[in-house]
């Protein structure tokens, strides 16, 4: 935790970081998300491929091409971009190489904290980091005398009284997409009450409890407040809804602030819409949220010179001081020489609040998906709650045993 | 008998068919029959018992003590089995499936049968397949109904503009699934076109035909009406042209109104037509994904499909095993589905000999 407070808010005075760009040989293929920041960091890299093969494949749908594409020998791609959840499956099925000879090598502007140790190996180099925190819309809050939430019961609060004003009918939004989007913030909910997705040291559930009823009923009561499509809206149609001013307060990705904010769209709204930090829940200390890093990992099944080749052109822009001075607006970066500006203010503020990073557990993606198809039927009244964590349990069960987990 | 002798009369045919069919079968039996087979094995067998260890992991947020796969162990269990732990019909008959054991214990459990039943109905196979099922019983005579009325009032319409209008009318299928669907899930949004005029006419600012599990399933199933139709027009647009016409003028001239003439003259001509539709309907409709996808209605609706999908590739950890199950059990659904109208052709092809 202090490695990143010391990280984003201190300039640390380095000697120069520019990467050793002498690359002869091998071929480099990366597959990553698609988002403004990581396409910024790919191009970068690009810049020092020297005389390789670059090859680049941005795409939402990165997590579905993962495993199986890293799982052919040689693998398609020679890096991937992955973060604290998709990293898992890489692990789980032994896809990436540990880095250290590289970092030993190759590293030198990469600081300590940049680095995902497993079991004392290297396993990824993170760049970026990224939460989900609150927006709000000043001008709105204003006019109607309310203090900026600081609590999911103050934005429930905030909301009712925005919509009893005739301001806007659904003046919260978050993506709440049935499927992943939707367990995420289930995830961020029940962090928020202090709960623990596991028994201790086991594989066994453990959200069919008392706070994982006040993370549902929270969840049913800010959906309430939300645009009824709220189940078919992910993360790029909040934005939309935010854009056309028909919502005051959100839930969204720390990394979208940057095409939230860009000179696109309305600039009345622009100028009004403000950034805080993510907000706690049921009088807990922790806020509502999870930490996120993005960083790169190398495949196993590619040859020595690839991975060479690789890691080289991607450490020269995971501890590239220009990028991150140029690109400031679009990330946290955890690179040496950020300065964080008002659009990092988010993630500033979930580390100063101690926001616990998301579980990196190999069995965690199954409980993502049991909770992203559960509890649905809640949300639209059909179900008590505690139903609906008793589904999930019971899905997850089934997929954790067919997988060996249990 | 001689030469009209039953056996004669099938022996050449017979050889001369299997020559003839030999090309095909051999791809069926690559392209289809062997990835069945092997969908079929791999859905008895379930991942190794994962052997995890407790290491230290640091990320930028800190250090933690938690556990991960333990890669060497797991790799020795996989080369020793390449297919995993043999679980038999383990996957078919779980939770997430057939449900046996759930199944059992809510009959036992529940008072009435309504509570049974919605306890059923909650299990996501079963939720699936009744999506599923209503879809097909909705699309499928729509679909004939439709595409009927399409063919015959085209086939009445001057020759002038009928190629336009055929251009039109098979369009709904020319769009691939996924851009109509996509299409009509915009025009619906309580901004677009038709959900603000729906909200409009029903005067409830609040309605949202994406937000109701009902209106959801009226969408698609609307959609698959729309999509599908096409396909049953120019199949039957096509038996049109066939129909001989002096029946047809004979029973004019005997004064038979239109309908008594679509009734007893040109349904029964292309009758063999209408099972081939339905067949190949039932077959689509069954499989129906793409509008589950295109409307993100995967809260409100889930098919067959849209459940093997998901174990495939909705989760960072890939369900083989569930997949595979949920694979045999679409085939053996379809199966069962088209069991009547097969065997119906079957006794009319009998008969007809």
């Amino acid at each position: 935790m202090r490695k990143i407070l010391v990280t984003l808010l201190f300039l640390l005075f380095g000697t120069s970081a520019f990467a050793d760009c002498n690359i002869k040989s091998g071929s480099i293929n990366i597959l990553a998300n698609d988002f403004p920041a990581l396409r910024t960091f790919v191009e970068t890299s690009k810049q020092c491929k020297g005389s390789a093969d670059f090859k680049v494949t941005h795409s939402s749908e990165h997590n579905k091409i993962a495993v199986p594409a890293l799982t052919a020998n040689p693998s398609e791609f020679s890096a991937r971009i992955a973060a604290n959840s998709s990293i898992v499956p890489l692990m789980n099925q032994d896809l990436i190489r540990p880095l250290d000879d590289l970092v030993n090598k190759y590293g030198e502007g990469i600081q300590d904290s940049q680095l995902i140790t497993i079991d004392g190996k290297v396993m990824a180099v993170a760049f970026m980091a990224n939460t989900q925190h609150l927006y709000y819309r000043e001008d709105v809050l204003k006019d109607l005398g309310i203090a900026v939430p600081k609590t999911y019961e103050e934005v429930v609060a905030a909301s009712e009284k925005i919509r009893a004003s005739g301001k806007m009918q659904y003046p919260y939004a978050a993506a709440y997409k049935a499927g992943w989007n939707l367990a995420e913030e289930f995830v961020n909910m029940f962090i928020g009450h202090g709960g623990e997705f596991f028994k201790a040291g086991g594989a066994q559930p453990n959200i069919n409890n008392a706070k994982g009823v006040a993370t549902l009923n929270m969840l049913k009561k800010l959906s309430e407040l939300s645009n009824p499509d709220y189940l078919t809206h992910d993360s790029e149609a909040i934005k939309v809804e935010w854009e056309s001013g028909n919502v005051a307060l959100m839930t969204l990705w720390a990394s979208r602030s940057g095409t939230l904010l860009d000179d696109e769209g309305d600039p009345n709204i622009t100028k009004a819409t403000k950034l805080t930090g993510p907000a706690t829940v049921g009088g807990g200390n922790i806020p509502a949220a999870t930490l996120w890093w993005d960083g790169f990992t190398l495949a196993k099944n590619r040859s020595d010179a690839d991975a060479e080749a690789t890691f080289r052109a991607l450490a020269h822009a995971a501890s590239n001081k220009k990028m991150v001075a140029d690109a400031a607006d679009q990330a946290v970066w955890l690179v040496e020489g950020f300065v964080p500006g008002p659009k990092s203010i988010g993630v500033i503020e979930a580390v100063k609040m101690g926001a616990k990073p998301y579980p990196m557990l190999p069995q965690m993606g199954l409980m993502h998906g049991a909770l992203g198809s559960e509890i649905v039927e809640f949300l639209q009244g059909k179900e008590s709650a505690e139903q609906a964590l008793k589904d999930v349990e019971a899905a997850y069960i089934s997929k954790a045993k067919e997988q060996g987990f249990l | 008998m001689g030469i009209n002798s039953p056996l004669t009369q099938n022996l050449m045919p017979n050889k001369t068919f299997f020559w003839f069919f030999l090309p095909t079968g051999l791809a069926m039996i690559l392209f289809i029959g062997l990835p069945i087979i092997s969908t079929g094995i791999q859905s008895f067998y379930a991942q190794h018992d994962q052997v995890v260890k407790e290491v230290k992991k640091c990320d930028p947020f800190g250090c933690t003590v938690s556990i991960v796969v333990d890669n060497e162990e797991t790799t020795k269990l996989r080369e020793a089995k390449p297919l995993g732990k043999f679980n038999g019909f383990g996957t078919y008959v779980d939770r997430n499936h057939l449900a046996i054991d759930e199944i059992k214990k809510f009959w036992n459990e529940t008072e009435s049968f309504g509570g049974f039943v919605d306890q059923v109905t909650n299990l996501p196979f079963y939720k699936a397949l009744i999506f599923t099922l209503t879809y097909c019983l909705f699309v499928t005579p729509n679909v004939l109904l439709l595409g009927f009325i399409i063919a015959l009032s085209l086939n009445a319409v001057a020759r002038k503009i009928r190629g336009p209008l055929i251009f039109g009318t098979i369009l709904p299928m020319i769009v691939t699934p996924l851009v109509g669907s996509l299409v009509l899930f915009w025009m619906i949004d309580s901004q677009g076109i038709i959900g603000a005029n729906i909200q409009n006419l029903m005067n409830d600012p609040y309605l949202s035909l994406k937000s109701s599990k009902t209106l959801t399933w009226i969408t698609i199933i609307i959609y698959g009406i729309w999509h599908h139709s096409p396909f049953a027009f120019v199949v039957f647009y096509a038996a049109l042209q066939t129909v001989p016409q002096e029946p047809v003028e004979a029973a004019i001239i005997d004064g038979a109104s239109r309908f008594q003439r679509i009734k007893h003259i040109v349904l029964p001509h292309i009758y063999p037509v209408v099972t081939f539709v339905a067949l190949i309907s039932l077959m689509d409709n069954f499989r129906v994904f793409e509008p589950i996808i295109g409307f993100s209605a995967e809260g409100s609706a889930q098919s067959l499909s849209w459940l093997i999908y998901d174990n495939l590739v909705n989760e960072e950890v890939i369900l083989f095993g569930s997949a595979a199950a949920t694979s045999m059990m679409t085939i053996v659904g379809i199966a069962i589905l088209l069991a009547p109208v097969l065997i119906r052709t079957w006794k009319e092809f009998k008969t007809a000999r």
